[in-house]
């Protein structure tokens, strides 16, 4: 029998003990041969999620195929008292799919079935290991598709999705993960199966799913997905307009939206990202701009033409140097690649790169990315800017080499600034990327320790037990303390 | 403007000290919703004010006690909108209530529920605690969503102090063409329209009509006008109003009045006919009168929906379609974590709550 020894970390206080052999040995039961992985060769793959700097090799990667072999590894692991982290693509920038060294990775990349697509009620009902951008391209055939579009819709899953509420350069108009499922069939820590939501619209009781989206793998295993599907639009139109000074893009954005437009899209990239995305994809950026606005707007021909015509007068209005509609198709993709991958892009111009998620009220941008600018200096790192500007949602990208000693450490401080500076200015820690292990210090910062502790209690009706995912979105008491004691040594 | 934080939260301290539960009641105009409430009451109208509006980052923040028709005013003058538009029942209807309540307007199928607008709250929770989640951004994933949870749970899990929703311009023109048709046409024509790009925003059928709000700027909804054809509505606003605070003859009378919600592709169900009201674009119908509940709720079920007694008849029944029995048991876990003694509105969702 061999004694797992209890983790030694301040995010976590429960003593876990269980067999491993006869955890194996039930595994090997439930699964066949190729389903459970033990080597290191094997599961190394999942040693961290799309947040590389968190590393922890598993102690073993399970892959059930079918729905009910979910259920019983959950059963299983609820028997045996052994921690389970749920995983879809390993896209996540927050780390809450790196395993536990003494759990369970829960893989749900084989269930990747799109089980029905119901073109007259507009829903799609699918694994939740199906990639999201697989779920559009399927319903293209009915003139329909799926709106939350997450720049890494080409590998990231559904399930995953829904733990982490994620958006994309379409929500400021059509909404969040949340904003667009119906319903969800998961599986309880305990190994129960439960139905949450409907093919109503209405459905009675608490809204559970409002809860189990976003909840980051910690209160449920999901297993099948009802999401909507909207009409395709009749047309799309996109303007491109460059700014020789951020505050007056950001000024654009404030007063697109008080003309009484919602655009489909509403992108801001700075000097240093524009130049970055120019040189990776050749987008026809203006590279001498201090900013660029991407408005993207949908709808009917007259709505589109409508629109269009009055976000070009606010832009010119604002000051812009320069304004573009994208000619045709063709053009409008290039508009948008360089966008969708500024990431790498900038990627490219150093060995690593940080991305950070925090989300401010709009109008303080000005004041947020002259605080990050005057903090990067300080820290002798460069950062370059991308944002869902419609919805202030900011990805300060934050360039290093993780060879040079320190310079990851110096790297996560200055990334823990920007966000408790977003706090400051009444944002948020995260608007789409999660909490994970990453941001759990700045938890302590944007919540009291009395929601925290409704966090907790939360958790435990749930999962009294705290074995899924553990350690990930809610900081135990300890930590917090811990954590503001050596930050009050910083101020 | 008063705030009333100070005395609530003493209030509710006291109460949960002599374990004595508490009736939240805000403007009394969802009274007739949910089960028969008990507990003393506690006045929450008193509670008001705008916190902070600031159109162009498209968020409200209200204490709950403040009047919906206040908020609709105000967000007016700025050309906005609260885009689910949430019915009043009354004037007396205040913002706190329709978050507890979480009933949504005829846009709820085309712009979203009353959920999906919020951003943020603050309550108090069952130990007296002031808590508060999410916030005034648009996009906030950190913590679990309970600001959202709070919506349709009847202030069962916790005395809302101030909520921040998400507010939306206000359309340019509206239009309303009607056409008279069968319940079944209707629905068959709900069905091809929701699948096609066109700018709706409400869907009803009601006295042999079909009803069709399109909205968006004039040459936009001018040339879906012709798309869907029929008639242009006179009056349509005060149509709508009277769609939204369900005032139709049928339903405006003290028969008991169940609220079916499905999916919106499924058949007629039986006994329609006796109201022909269906709103949200086939998604909910309203039936009245005395009900056989068991049938009506295993139909509802059957066709993937719900059947709700939603005003009238027996109040101390269950009158929300009874939940699985695991379902239940994390709604009772979920209850004790936010509100462990049980003082707030006990019974008004479920029995067991
Ligand atoms: C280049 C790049 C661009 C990105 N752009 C965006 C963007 O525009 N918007 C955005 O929101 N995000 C973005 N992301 C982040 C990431 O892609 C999303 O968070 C995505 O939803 C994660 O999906 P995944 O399948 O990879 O999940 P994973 O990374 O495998 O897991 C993420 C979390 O979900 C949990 N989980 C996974 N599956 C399940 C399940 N079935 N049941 C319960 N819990 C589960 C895991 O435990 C973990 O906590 C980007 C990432 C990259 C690398």
């Amino acid at each position: 029998m061999i004694q797992v020894l209890p983790l030694n970390s301040a995010t976590e206080e429960k003593n876990i003990s269980f067999s491993l052999g006869e955890l194996v040995a039930g595994l090997r039961e439930l699964l066949p041969d190729d389903g459970v992985l033990l080597e290191e060769e094997d599961t190394r793959p999942y040693e961290c999620d799309g947040l590389s700097a968190y590393r922890q090799l598993p102690m073993i990667v399970v892959l059930p195929s079918t729905v009910e072999q979910v259920q019983e590894v959950m059963q299983l692991c609820h028997k045996l008292g052994v921690p389970v982290v749920a995983r879809g693509s390993g896209t996540g920038l927050s780390g809450g799919a790196l395993p536990h060294p003494q759990g369970v990775v829960l893989s749900l990349a084989k269930l990747k079935n799109i089980l029905e697509i119901d073109p007259a009620a507009r829903t799609a009902r699918v694994e939740p290991g199906v990639r999201n951008l697989a779920v559009s391209e399927a319903a293209a055939q009915y003139g329909l598709y799926y709106a939350p579009d997450p720049s890494s819709q080409i590998a990231c899953t559904i399930g995953g999705n829904i733990a982490e509420n994620s958006g994309g350069v379409h929500c400021l108009k059509y909404g969040l993960t949340v904003h667009n499922v119906l319903k969800l069939k998961v599986i309880t820590q305990q190994g129960d199966m439960i139905t949450i939501g409907s093919d109503a619209l209405y459905s009675p009781g608490y809204d559970l799913l409002a809860l189990m989206i976003g909840s980051e793998g910690m209160l449920g295993v999901v297993v099948e997905v009802t999401v909507n599907l909207l009409p395709i639009p009749e047309t799309t139109g996109v303007l491109l307009a460059a700014f020789d000074d951020v505050e007056k893009a950001g000024i654009a954005v404030g007063e697109i939206i008080a003309a009484g437009i919602i655009p489909a899209g509403l992108e801001m990239m700075d000097g240093f990202a524009i130049q970055a995305a120019e040189e990776f994809v050749q987008a026809g950026y203006p590279i001498d701009a201090a900013a660029i606005l991407l408005c993207e707007v949908d709808g009917t021909r007259q709505e589109v033409e409508e629109q269009i015509r009055l976000v070009r007068e606010e832009l010119l209005a604002c000051g812009a140097t320069e304004v573009r509609q994208a000619e045709d198709e063709l053009q409008r993709q290039l508009f948008w690649k360089g966008r969708k991958s500024a990431f790498p892009a900038v990627g490219r111009l150093s060995p690593d790169y940080y991305c950070m998620d925090g989300t401010i009220p709009r109008h303080r941008l000005p004041e947020v990315l002259k605080g990050i600018a005057e903090m990067a200096d300080e820290y002798g790192l460069r950062v370059a800017n991308v944002f869902h500007a419609g919805d202030g949602n900011m990805h300060p990208l934050i360039l290093y080499d993780a060879n040079k000693p320190g310079e990851l450490e110096k790297t996560e401080e200055l990334g823990g600034r920007i966000l408790e500076l977003c706090v400051e200015v009444g944002g948020t820690i995260t608007g789409e990327h999660g909490v994970g292990i990453e941001k759990i210090n700045q938890m302590c910062v944007q919540f009291s320790p009395a929601e925290l502790a409704q966090f907790r209690a939360v958790k435990a009706a749930f999962d009294p037990d705290g074995l899924l995912n553990p350690g990930k979105g809610v900081p135990t008491p300890r930590r917090c303390s811990e954590y503001r004691t050596l930050h009050k040594g910083h101020d | 403007m008063s705030d009333l934080t100070r005395m609530l939260q003493e209030t509710v301290t006291d109460a949960v000290a002599e374990k004595r539960p508490l009736q939240l009641i805000g403007g009394g105009t969802r009274s007739f919703y949910g089960r028969t409430p008990k507990g003393d009451p506690l006045q929450l109208a008193g509670h008001t004010g705008i916190i902070n509006y600031q159109p162009k980052e498209l968020v409200i923040t209200a204490r709950a006690g403040t009047l919906l028709s206040e908020i609709e005013s105000v967000l007016a003058e700025q050309g906005q909108v609260l885009a689910f538009e949430p019915p009043r029942f009354g004037e007396g209807s205040t913002i706190g209530g329709v978050i507890a309540s979480g009933l949504s307007g005829p846009a709820r199928p085309f712009n979203g529920s009353t959920r999906d607008f919020v951003l943020g709250a603050r309550v108090i929770n069952g130990q007296g605690e002031i808590l508060r989640f999410g916030g005034e951004v648009m996009k906030n994933v950190a913590g679990y969503d309970l600001s959202r949870l709070m919506c349709g749970a009847l202030g069962t899990l916790g005395l809302l102090l101030d909520v921040s929703l998400k507010v939306m311009p206000r359309a340019v023109v509206e239009r309303t063409q009607v056409r008279s048709c069968s319940e079944a046409e209707a629905l068959a024509l709900f069905r091809e329209l929701a699948g096609k790009p066109l700018p709706i925003t409400a869907a009803c059928f009601t006295d042999g009509q079909l009803c069709l709000r399109l909205s968006g700027s004039r040459p936009a909804v001018l040339a879906a006008a012709q798309r869907v054809g029929g008639e242009e509505l006179d009056q349509a606003a005060a149509f709508w109003v009277g769609v939204r605070d369900l005032q139709h003859p049928s339903l405006a009378s003290d028969r008991p009045l169940w609220r079916i919600s499905l999916p919106a592709t499924a058949t007629p169900i039986e006994g329609i006919e006796s109201t022909g009201f269906i709103d949200w674009g086939g998604a909910q119908r309203w039936l009245s009168g005395r009900r056989d509940v068991t049938p009506l709720r295993d139909q509802a079920e059957s066709l993937g929906g719900h059947a709700t007694l939603f005003r009238g008849g027996d109040r101390d029944s269950e009158v929300f379609q009874p939940l699985q029995p695991t379902l239940l048991d994390f709604h009772q876990r979920l209850k004790r974590a936010l509100d462990p003694v049980g003082i707030f509105n006990p019974g008004r969702l479920y029995p067991q709550l």
